[in-house]
């Protein structure tokens, strides 16, 4: 029986991030992953004969520089080109087009509200402000608020001073934008509904609040603050679909000798004497390993693929309680061509960037109390990107690949997800969409509908919770995934988390993989692989 | 004793009475100036039809806090204005639920949840002890602290991490930033039970059961827990008014009434007295308002004198009132199946469950009133049979929700609402609306105009995370303190907010006298 | 509203067509949104039209908004730190305005035109802090700069060419003085003012007379009376530094765009300490600026002139010669008719003192060789380039 330093459970970008800075500091690494192929949630499939479907996550923003940098991902083939554009339609066949030149995009916003256009620079700076205190957090272990150990009370004090690298009024400032909701935030700048609802529909993007739930506005965040080459707030197409994320970082991971197997589910992780020594398959294989990693979800790790003994009372009932409701569905669809969206101009560059289709808040506050009752949205909030426009891997020439995000869609549609009530699912968005583009669906060669249902049952998500876990106040930093294991280790030794169920959180950042990889190498006395954060003076 | 200066308080209600009190015992020449004929302001008794009074705006209080009452001297009839009462929500079959401070009882409710709820409550009140610290002083400003604030966040970690415990530390830290609905689904499977408790944690806020952050709110409710059940006033809420008014002009705060404050005059950026609306001009060392933020910064003084973003911020509170408030004569006493006479003399909730809670608040984010609203259902009368004429009874009723934006507007929407509301108790008690001699609804939009709150929120505001510590009313004005210098806020605007507790103006009077002792 | 053609980034403004085609070399910046001529022909050429003769420069962009209503004064008031009670119609002044914390959000000018109200001039763009300054307040704002055309006409000839182009009522007109007057049948507003520390007008027109205005002047120099020549922003960077003109945004970083909190400046450590008046009703900023005034002052934007003829580019100074750096350097020019090296910079202050000595370390290159020198620098209490006719009045005709 073979032997490995570490085993990483699951093959997603986290896990596989993980593995790859543990192989760099020069241990035997095997990635298991249950699916026959890489990549989790960050995955491009051929699912259409000439098309790439990333059928999980679509854009990238998030995924962290320094990450991209340590692991020389760039020549391992990931390619992140910056979206453009974007709009969100009104009903009144209007709309609001985010232009992504500076000059016309203000006087766009302008054209909806003079003020608003002002206000926009107000925000803008205010927005930065945040993110640069956030950003300094996201290649950090969260420190135990609880705990009397140093090392958390330099963490604590390091935290401290960032907060005080701010003038008082901005500290408060800060702590009403981490506690509010979006669409109150965003009021108390602008006052134009389509700018108000153009702004706030990314803040409910995987959640399940609405945009009056306090906490969103942070969600914001979680997706403005994303750098490509610097720009915070840009969010990117990667070339060939999110699944060249996977495999980018999968070939810097086998560069440093590590292992990757597919087609390998776990039974369960192998606890003697209150250590992790390695997993058992469920071909009931045994394979070994000093140290166990989950890159699964708090629930899968702990109420699927661990044995209830080995675990304290306190963390069954935390998994069993955590939040991971799934709000989001997803259609993938192959069209024959460009489709047209009459209320823009030909040639228009605003199809470049997300479209959207909700032009209130309120249409999106409805949309979410479906949700509440176990329905998906009459009314939806779509975020469609065609990002075949770029990148020519993704679609036969001319035709095109459309990837439609929605919000809100349940975990359990009332009395359970049946295929007819998957394709009136479906319906309902294409409807939303065919509002606004007349030949939309006769465009359509071939659509994948996905609930949280199939989304759980590919990528092993539970809820088909894209973050795996809510992003809520009381599931963040020192609280995630529960209060005392947020530090990326498990309840017993030699085994961690290193999935987006952990600091900080979702969005394919790659930072949970790399910050538990960072808490491993320390326990095992190794050279620090792991990026730091590159700071910002 | 020396004169310290002198004050003038506008506005009578039992946040202003207590500053006053504390600042005449301390030599302060005290002086409150009462738009309304009454003193009590949200806490007073009204006469709503001849021989009807009830408690116009709050009708049920807690305890007001010990030390309060022992400072001021309010006796036991301070300490205890009236008998205390369970929670009783009412099950349209009669499998109603009582809900006392550590115990719940009922048809068909399972020993689990029987015990969860003694070992959530007894959790829940231990939170909201480790906030005491905060509760008591001015909110610690996070910048250029000074040693009370310094003292303030020591006493409240030290209570956190020592008096919790490190288990209960770190839940409290996690459930604390969390809503009710899920920590509910935690602890309980009685719909009927969470029903109750969401109500409890959401009524006379604009939130629902499932708003992140209304578990804050629910421990702001158990703080008056700790010091005793709930208390339904003998002769309604003003006599509690009466009683510190009692002390007030024991301890020489002259009170006039009839009263109302047309502006605060400010000279040189400082408070120098106020304009009365008939014309006359009171001079004071200091002035305090009782009144809420925007009242205060935005109407009495005017944004002339004030920076524009703090201006701003003040102007974009969020002060809606969520809560309408009816009152009804009735002939005879009501029936609901299932509730004895003493039951009927509890506080009655029409909470059923969390949904109904949920979407009873659902209306109320689209400038709606709810179509199905959560009740909170007294009959005074029973326990003080001066309220109303003999054999008759008084009720009064808390609806949720019922926004002071309502789209189509108040004017022409406050009788459906209120037959809606009695149609909704008749559901429980069949023949109710027969039984109705009188009755009076006060919207919103009318607890403004009566009670000159603005938005007629009770709370003076919402008590979101972003309006409470050292955020309210605003940051800039957190600490009592405003920035018209000889300025000071007393009320429920202020932290830590709204109920009836005395707390704001306790903690106002500490914070002017500290300040005048340079410390 | 009306949809833009995305193909039409910058917008246009009515001058565009004779700017256009006057423009040698086709080099447009944006400005305000706005498509602006860098250059015309040389960089030279059209400073010394400046200082030499008569440039036109179109200042359509520059930010615009009237304030009218019965608080308009009150307004006013609360808005900048400056007391304008006195300003009386017809006149102008200029004014900086802060943020609660007393730090700068921008500067400007304010019109008095008398029973239209005011029109305040702003680099930047302010409608979201004016409407959040007017809360509570009887008055109306609104933003006209695409409504109202405007020309600055400056050099010392300016007088003379707009009196040959037909425009009357300039000969008594003081700096800071306003006069409504008509030129071949549309109303024209001229006012004394400037951003180049010389002789010069700005007049402003209805949009659909720019046209007219634009060839009525320049029919001087086709009428061979006198030169006249567009500048662009190059040639206006140079004569504003020597001016001592501050730029909001390049020598100093207003308050609404600072992201890190010691990065905004208050009007003391701009220079700006004059047009703070305390004696006036409360405004925006007054408590923190007060508190600031009672402390020693911390740094200084400066007028700095280096010897030598490199002039210092983003350089950093020192209080001497490898001493302790002790500043930076925000812009910089040759300037041609002085001779000398001139800047704006922020220099520290230790206890309130600036530094006896203040050297400069300069990065140049001559064909791509990079050196460094050092240069002792002075600063200058004064504008460095304030000649006599500027403010004479009635101005020398030519």
């Amino acid at each position: 029986m073979k032997s490995y330093d570490a085993i990483v459970i699951g093959a997603g970008h986290n896990g596989l991030a993980n593995a790859a800075f543990l192989a760099k500091a020069g241990l035997d690494v095997l990635v298991v992953e249950k699916n026959d192929y890489i990549g989790g949630a960050t995955v491009s499939r051929e699912l259409h004969e000439g098309w790439q479907y990333s059928n999980c996550s679509y854009v990238c923003s998030l995924f962290r520089p320094e990450i991209y940098q340590a692991l020389d991902l760039g020549r391992h083939g990931l390619e992140v080109v910056p979206l453009q554009g974007g709009v969100t339609f009104k009903q009144n066949g209007d709309y609001y087009g985010n232009y992504h030149q500076p000059a016309i995009r203000r006087r766009e916003i302008a054209r909806h509200s003079k003020r608003d256009a002002d206000a926009a620079i107000r925000f803008d700076a205010d927005l930065m402000k945040w993110c640069r205190l956030i950003r300094g957090f996201l290649l950090r272990t969260p420190p135990d608020p609880a705990s009397f150990k140093i090392r958390d009370a330099m963490e604590f004090a390091s935290l401290l001073k960032s907060f005080y690298s701010l003038s008082e009024s901005q500290i408060y400032e800060f702590i009403r934008f981490f506690t509010m909701s979006i669409a109150e935030y965003l009021e108390e700048y602008f006052e134009s509904d389509v700018i108000l609802a153009h702004f706030s529909g990314g803040s409910i993007i995987g959640t399940g609040l609405g945009v009056y739930s306090p906490g969103t506005a942070y969600v914001l965040l979680h997706h403005a603050m994303g750098d490509i080459d610097g720009n915070v707030g840009s969010w990117g197409f990667a070339r060939g679909g999110m699944g060249s994320i996977a495999k980018a970082i999968a070939s810097a991971l086998q560069s440093y000798g590590g292992n990757i197997r597919t087609g390998a589910e776990v039974q369960e992780i192998k606890v003697r004497g209150r250590k992790a020594r390695g997993v058992v398959l469920k071909s009931g294989e045994e394979i070994s390993a000093r140290v166990v990693v989950s890159n699964l979800d708090a629930k899968r790790t702990f109420l699927g693929i661990m044995n209830p003994k080995d675990l304290p009372e306190y963390v069954i009932r935390r998994a069993e309680n955590f939040k991971i409701r799934g709000s989001s569905g997803k259609l993938n669809i192959a069209l024959d061509g460009m489709p047209d969206f009459p209320a823009l101009e030909k040639g228009s560059p605003l199809t470049l960037g997300h479209m959207h289709f909700t032009d209130t808040l309120e249409r999106l506050e409805r949309a979410y109390d479906d949700w509440k009752d176990d329905r998906w949205s009459a009314d939806p909030y779509v975020d469609l990107v065609i990002p075949s426009q770029y990148d020519p891997t993704l679609a036969p020439a001319g035709k095109h690949m459309v990837s439609v995000f929605v919000q809100y869609c349940p975990v359990e549609a009332e009395g359970g997800w049946t295929e007819e009530k998957r394709e009136a699912f479906g319906a309902t968005v294409i409807d939303q969409i065919a509002n606004y583009s007349p030949n939309f669906k006769d465009l359509i060669l071939h659509v994948e509908i996905r609930t949280p249902s199939e989304i759980e049952a590919e990528t092993g998500l539970t809820g088909g919770n894209i973050f795996q876990g809510e992003l809520t106040l009381d599931q963040l930093m020192f609280n995630r995934p529960f209060p005392g294991y947020a530090q990326y280790r498990g309840p017993v030794k030699n085994m961690y988390m290193c999935g987006s169920s952990t600091h900080p959180g979702g969005g394919v950042m790659g930072a949970p993989g790399t910050n538990a990889a960072r808490e491993i190498l320390r326990d095992l006395g190794k050279v620090n692989t792991t990026p730091e954060d590159f700071g910002d003076d | 004793m020396t004169r310290s200066g002198s004050a003038i308080i506008i506005g009578a209600g039992h946040n202003g009475l207590v500053c006053a009190t504390y600042l005449a015992k301390a030599g302060y020449a005290v002086q409150i100036l009462e738009a309304r004929e009454v003193v009590g302001g949200g806490a007073s008794t009204r006469e709503f039809a001849e021989g009807f009074r009830v408690s116009g705006l709050a009708h049920v209080l807690h305890p007001l806090n010990p030390k309060i009452v022992k400072e001021l001297g309010l006796g036991a009839k301070g300490a205890k204005p009236g008998t205390a009462i369970d929670t009783i929500s009412l099950d349209r079959d009669g499998r109603h639920l009582t809900l006392s401070t550590d115990s719940v009882s009922g048809a068909g409710l399972s020993d689990a949840d029987a015990q969860a709820y003694s070992a959530f409550k007894r959790e829940f009140r231990r939170y909201a002890k480790a906030l005491e610290p905060m509760t008591m002083n001015k909110p610690p400003r996070l910048k250029d602290m000074d040693n009370t604030d310094k003292l303030t966040l020591a006493k409240l970690g030290w209570k956190l991490r020592f008096g919790l415990g490190k288990i209960s530390m770190r839940e409290f830290l996690r459930v604390g930033g969390s809503n009710i609905y899920d920590v509910l689904n935690e602890f309980f499977e009685d719909q009927r039970l969470k029903g109750a408790i969401a109500a409890d944690a959401v009524i006379g806020h604009h939130m629902g059961p499932r708003t992140p952050t209304s578990v804050l709110t629910y421990l702001q409710r158990l703080r008056g827990e700790l010091y005793g059940a709930e208390i339904l006033p003998s002769g309604g809420m003003g006599e509690v008014a009466n009683i510190l008014a009692g002390v007030a002009e024991r301890a020489g705060v002259k009170i006039r009434t009839e009263a109302p404050v047309q502006r605060i005059v400010v000279t040189d950026h400082k408070a120098t007295g106020v304009q009365l609306q008939s014309g006359e001009s009171i001079e004071a060392d200091i002035v305090i308002s009782n009144a809420d933020a925007k009242a205060t910064f935005l109407h009495l003084v005017g944004t002339e004198y004030l920076d524009a973003m703090f201006a701003h911020r003040v102007h974009k509170t969020r002060t809606e009132g969520t809560v309408a408030k009816l009152h009804f004569a009735l002939k005879d006493l009501p029936r609901i199946e299932g509730l004895s006479e003493a039951q009927l003399g509890q506080r009655l909730l029409v909470a059923p469950d969390m949904r109904y809670v949920e979407h009873a608040f659902n209306h109320a984010k689209y400038g709606r009133y709810s179509d199905a609203p959560v009740l909170e259902i007294t009959i005074p009368s029973l326990a003080d049979t001066s309220l109303a004429p003999a054999g008759q009874h008084v009720m009064s009723v808390s609806a949720s929700f019922a926004p002071y934006s309502l789209k189509e507007g108040w004017d022409k929407s406050t009788g459906d609402f209120a037959d809606k509301v009695v149609a909704l108790i008749a559901d429980y008690a069949p023949g109710f609306a027969a039984q109705i001699i009188a009755r009076e609804i006060l919207t919103p939009v009318d607890i403004e105009r009566e009670y000159k709150v603005t938005g007629g929120h009770w709370h003076h505001g919402e008590m979101s995370i972003g309006q409470s510590f050292m955020m309210r009313p605003v940051h800039g004005a957190a600490q009592y303190d405003t920035p018209i210098e000889g300025l000071f806020l007393c009320g429920a605007a202020a932290h830590p907010g709204g109920g009836i507790t005395g707390i704001p103006g306790h903690n106002a009077a500490k914070r002017i006298l500290a300040m005048k002792a340079g410390r | 509203m009306e949809k833009h053609d995305f193909r039409e980034v910058l917008q246009r403004s009515p001058f565009f067509p004779r700017a256009d085609a006057l423009s040698q070399v086709k080099v447009w910046s944006p400005w305000n949104g706005y498509q602006t001529a860098r250059i015309y022909d040389t960089l030279a050429s059209e400073y010394f039209a400046i200082r030499s003769s008569c440039s036109v420069f179109d200042m359509t962009p520059m930010g615009k908004y009237r304030i009218t209503g019965p608080d308009a004064i009150r307004f006013l008031t609360r808005l900048v730190t400056r007391d304008i009670s006195k300003l009386k119609p017809g006149r102008v002044t200029y004014v900086v305005w802060c943020n609660d914390e007393g730090q700068v959000l921008d500067d400007g000018t304010i019109f008095h035109l008398g029973d239209d109200g005011y029109r305040l001039c702003a680099q930047h763009n302010q409608l979201d802090w004016l409407l959040i300054s007017a809360l509570g307040m009887d008055v109306t704002i609104e933003e006209e700069t695409h409504e109202v055309a405007a020309l600055s006409v400056q050099g010392p000839t300016s007088y003379s060419v707009l009196e040959a182009a037909g425009i009357d009522g300039l000969q008594e007109l003081k700096p800071f003085d306003i006069v409504n007057t008509f030129l071949d049948g549309f109303d024209v507003m001229v006012s004394r003012t400037g951003f180049t520390g010389d002789l010069g007008y700005e007049l402003w027109v209805d949009p659909n007379d720019a046209l007219a205005l634009w060839d009525a002047i320049f029919g001087v120099k086709a009428r061979g009376l006198y030169d006249v020549r567009p500048i662009g922003l190059e040639a206006l960077e140079m004569v504003r530094i020597e001016a001592g003109f501050i730029v909001p945004g390049d020598d100093f970083n207003t308050a609404e765009t600072a992201v890190r909190a010691d990065r905004s400046r208050s009007p003391f450590e701009l220079g700006l300490g004059w047009v703070v008046n305390f004696d006036k009703p409360y405004f925006t900023g007054k408590r923190a600026l007060l508190e600031e005034h009672a402390r020693p002052i911390k740094r200084r934007l400066v007028k700095l002139s280096t010897e030598g003829n490199k002039p210092p580019h983003d350089s950093f100074l020192y209080d001497g010669k490898n001493g302790q750096r002790i500043g930076t350097i925000k812009t910089a020019i040759w300037s041609p008719i002085l001779k000398s090296n001139l800047a704006m910079a922020e220099v520290e202050y230790i206890k309130g003192k600036r530094p006896a000595e203040i050297w400069a370390q300069i990065y140049y290159q001559k064909e791509l060789e990079w050196k460094v020198v050092w240069e002792r620098c002075e600063i200058s209490g004064k504008p460095f380039w304030n000649p006599p006719r500027r403010n004479a009045t009635p101005p020398e005709p030519f």
